[in-house]
Parts: structure tokens; C-alpha cells; sequence
């Protein structure tokens, strides 16, 4: 069965704090909840569907729900897919609707790594030895900035791709940031500022990676009828996909992600095509990120993304694909290091019309939204999520 | 090396794997029914479910497929993946370099690292 046309992303909200050591998480998730159905029309008493990933504390998302006392629920779901969960839940939200198991579902993703001053990407920490690849991988440090770094190399390696390429994925979220006053890093950088930042992990700098960020989100995903009845305009679902990749069981290439097939899935089911998108969320917790999903997602052949991100491509206004023009995780913000539900978020306030006039893409009636999870250079998760106004 | 690794915590499952470890020879599994390796080790092939899994000693040579130098780690190191004969790419660090010299598809061989409270662990230099 698809989701095509049976669920609409009726609320959304992102929580303004960049910086919350004075709240705690549960708080952040429920202040985040109250934003979105505030953003929707709707309240707590018309949610019966809850969806949370293991940002949430607690177990799955038992803790969170008696939190905030919601007592009307038949649906809910807490997969783990680390940033790109939150794309994925909106697909099973629609699935649930569709199904006729829940109206109205409530997401939501908060944190504050800021606040506990986690050396998030570059720390290494020990992991759960009942985790099958720990015993075999802990010791060698695999953090998220080298897991990445591996993948940056490998595609310079095969395809010619260049630091100052990848710079300028960084350079066009900049440019967005400077109107996102809620955004942590607001200052339009330039390719030079990219390469002349320090070396993290090789060959990624410091601008090449995301920012650290206290906050979270909230969406509200709905049935036709109730997203109808609310007086928001109309953003609705048209395709999804989701898909793991790993290190298939030795062979493992670094050249692609699972966007490769997430995207296919979401293509299919939506009927369209890279060239109907308006605007586009891109998974951006480095900049390789973004030019590896680009190419898996087809917007460029594979091995181009090099030359299809640079000069500008992706800032609103001047390139042919605008991208993350609230300044994503490279600049605004990457709450819980999990950018999955601010890529949805923007792309709803990009189909509503309500993005920064700066930076709205005029007639924007077709968006994607794609999130990877993980660590690209071990093993991740893929979520695309492809949304219409109506 | 002088990066203190986390000791790896071995499971029942790779009792095998980790002794040949502490014995200096890195075991590579492969499948006998399928025929084909993989990595890292399982008790079940990840290519056909068969529990026919033997180990055979790598040669102990290698080629980086990528690698990742963090300069401004309390002690910098590099992390790579390298692709071994037996047909399998294994995570990894490449030790006893100037990493500013390293290139993917450079010929890397075996060396092993001591890791306190736990079994040396595989690593691999330039040949």
C-alpha cells in the first residue's frame, strides 16, 4: 500500500534554544511537542500516535509518553536510525494513518550535548561490548569525524573530488544562516575560511563539520481529513524510503550511501523526479555528507557531486537547488546530533511559504527531505522523505 | 603506539579469532560452503546464513582503501581500512608512519598493537 496522499505534516516547530543547560531533555522533548501542536491547531488530548528515537530517555518512548500524559495513544514507535530517524518516522506515522491506526502522531527529537560538553565527533568512547562489530572496531577510535574523513578520502581518491568542492557546501549553508537569527553560527564564510580552518580528520575541517547544538523539534503528521479541518496550509506526503547500509559483511565501499535505495523507493512511490524538486533537506553532519547523498540521491551523476556543489549551486537565489536554508547543521543547528526532524522542518516552512524571505524559494511546491543516521564509513541509516504542497 | 585503545572484549562466539590474535596470526573467516570471506568474523557466513565457518591465516599484507588522520587527538593516529588477499576490507590503524606520506592503494603489512587489559590487537604499517 502507499502512503501517497494519506498523510499531511500538518505542525512543526523547532525549538529556538541553541544552549539549554537550565532545561532537561524531557522538558526540551515536551516544550518541543507543545510548539508543534500549537503550530498545528491542535492539543494534547487530540494526539493518539507517539513516535520518538533514542534521543528520548527512557524506554522507547514508554518514559516520554507518561511524561507528557499521553493517555489517548494506539500507535507508537520508537526505531532508532540515529539523524535520520525522524524522516523515517514520518513515513510510519503515514503508514499508521493509512492503515487507519492513528490520526494524529506526534514526533519529537531533543538534547543537549552542548550543554554536557560532548566532544561529539571526535571523542572516543567505549562501546557495548554485546554490540557484534565493538570487539572489533572500538580499539582503532572510529569516530563520526573519521568515519566520514574515510569517505571524503575515498571519493577524492575516485573521483577527483576537492577540499575546495566540499568547502563550498559549507559556504551556501552560510549564506543561509545569516538570516536564521536562532542559527548558532550566522558569519557568510567564504572556500578560503573552509581550507584554512583547522585539520579535524582528514581531509576534514573544522568548517567541513556541524555544529554542536542544545534543542529539538516536533512534527505532527495527520490524516487528510483532520490536516483539511486545521487552518495551516496543506503540506502532504507523496513518498518515503528507507534503507540501511553497511560494511556488507567484508566488501565494503565507500563511495555510496543508502540513499542509493532510499531515494529510489521514494522516487517511485512519490512520481517525481530530482528536476520537479524545489528545495531540498540534506543531511549535513559534513560536508561529504551532503555531496555523497546528492549524487546516491540522483540529483547529479555519481562522482559529480564535486562540480555540481560548487560555485553556489546550492544557495537560494543563485544556484539550481537551493538546500538547508535555515543553515542546517553545518550552521543553525544540529540538536541531539541528530539533524533528521530540523531537515523536515524546513522543508515544511519552504512549502508552506513561511521560510526566511531571503532565502524562500518562490513557488515551492514540490520538496525532499533526506536524512543519513550513523556513521557513513561503518554503518548507517538512510531516510527519504519527498513532500507536496497542496 | 601511545594512544591507550579501549581492550576489546571478546565473545564466546570468536574465542578462536581472539587466541590466534594473542598467538601473532590474524584469522580471516571464510565460509565453506559459499566459499567466500568475510569480516568481521562471525560464527554464521553474512553471505549465506552456513555455519560452516573456518579460519584461515591472512598473508598479512594489505592495500589502504581509506584512511583518516586526526593531527589534534591528545595523540594523533590514523584509522583506515585496508583491503587484505583474503578478500575482505578490515578496520584498522596504520601505525609507525608520517601519515602526511600515506596514499590510498599504498601496500601496508600486519603488526600488531599491545592493548592493556585486553588482546593485542591487529594494525598495519607501510610495507
Amino acid at each position: 500500500m502507499s502512503i501517497k496522499g494519506k498523510a499531511y505534516i500538518a505542525g512543526a516547530y523547532e525549538h529556538p534554544t541553541r544552549k539549554a543547560p537550565d532545561k532537561s531533555v524531557a522538558q526540551l522533548h515536551a516544550e518541543c511537542a507543545a510548539g508543534a501542536l500549537a503550530d498545528a491547531g491542535l492539543t494534547k488530548d487530540d494526539v493518539d500516535g507517539y513516535v520518538c528515537a533514542g534521543d528520548a530517555p527512557g524506554m522507547g518512548p514508554i518514559n516520554m509518553i507518561d511524561y507528557m500524559n499521553l493517555n489517548k495513544l494506539r500507535f507508537m514507535d520508537s526505531t532508532d536510525v540515529g539523524g535520520s530517524s525522524y524522516l523515517l518516522h514520518v513515513a510510519h506515522a503515514a503508514q499508521a494513518i493509512a492503515a487507519g491506526r492513528a490520526n494524529v502522531v506526534l514526533i519529537t527529537l531533543a538534547g543537549r550535548p552542548r550543554s554536557e560538553g560532548q566532544a561529539t565527533g571526535t571523542a572516543p568512547r567505549a562501546g557495548n561490548p554485546m554490540v557484534p562489530d565493538t570487539q572489533f572496531e572500538q580499539q582503532y577510535a572510529t569516530v563520526t569525524a573519521n568515519g566520514y574523513g574515510m569517505c571524503a578520502a575515498r571519493h577524492m581518491y575516485e573521483y577527483g573530488t576537492t577540499s575546495e568542492q566540499l568547502a563550498w557546501i559549507k559556504v551556501a549553508a552560510s549564506h543561509h544562516a545569516q538570516y536564521n537569527p536562532h542559527a548558532m553560527l550566522r558569519d557568510v564564510v567564504t572556500v578560503e575560511d573552509v581550507i584554512n580552518s583547522p585539520m579535524v580528520a582528514t581531509p576534514l575541517h573544522r568548517l567541513d563539520c556541524c555544529v554542536i547544538s542544545d534543542g529539538g523539534g516536533a512534527l505532527i503528521v495527520t490524516s487528510p481529513e483532520i490536516a483539511k479541518s486545521l487552518k495551516r496550509p496543506l503540506v502532504k506526503v507523496i513518498g518515503a524510503g528507507e534503507s540501511p547500509k553497511g560494511q556488507m559483511g567484508g566488501l565494503v565501499d565507500l563511495t555510496y550511501s543508502g540513499a542509493v535505495r532510499s531515494g529510489a523507493q521514494a522516487w517511485a512511490e512519490a512520481g517525481v523526479k530530482p528536476a520537479d524538486i524545489k528545495y531540498a533537506s540534506i543531511y549535513d553532519s559534513f560536508t561529504i555528507t551532503v555531496l555523497m547523498q546528492l549524487e546516491d540521491l540522483g540529483f547529479c551523476a555519481k562522482g559529480q557531486g564535486g562540480k555540481f556543489v560548487a560555485d553556489g549551486n546550492l544557495i537560494s537565489g543563485v544556484g539550481k537547488l537551493p538546500f538547508n536554508t535555515d543553515g542546517g547543521g553545518l550552521c543553525n543547528n544540529h540538536p541531539a546530533n541528530r539533524g533528521g526532524i530540523t531537515k523536515v522542518i524546513e522543508a515544511v516552512r519552504q512549502l508552506r511559504g513561511e521560510a526566511h524571505p531571503k532565502v524562500q524559494v518562490p513557488n515551492c511546491d514540490i520538496a525532499l527531505a533526506h536524512g543519513t543516521g550513523g556513521m557513513l564509513g561503518t554503518r548507517h541509516g538512510s531516510a527519504t522523505l519527498i513532500m507536496e504542497r497542496e | 603506539m601511545a594512544r591507550k585503545m579501549f581492550p576489546s572484549v571478546p565473545s564466546a562466539e570468536n574465542a578462536a579469532f581472539w587466541a590466534a590474535c594473542d598467538a601473532g596470526t590474524l584469522m580471516v573467516p571464510k565460509c565453506k560452503s559459499c566459499g567466500k570471506s568475510h569480516w568481521y568474523p562471525r560464527a554464521l557466513c553474512p553471505h549465506c546464513f552456513s555455519d560452516q565457518v573456518e579460519l584461515v591465516a591472512s598473508a598479512g599484507t594489505g592495500v589502504i582503501y581509506s584512511f583518516s588522520h586526526m593531527p589534534r587527538a591528545p595523540e594523533p593516529y590514523t584509522v583506515a581500512y585496508v583491503t587484505v588477499p583474503e578478500g575482505v576490507t578490515i578496520l584498522t590503524n596504520i601505525v609507525d608512519c608520517d601519515p602526511a606520506t600515506l596514499k590510498i592503494g599504498q601496500a601496508v603489512k600486519l603488526t600488531w598493537a599491545k592493548v592493556e587489559g585486553g588482546p593485542q590487537v591487529w594494525c598495519y604499517t607501510p610495507a
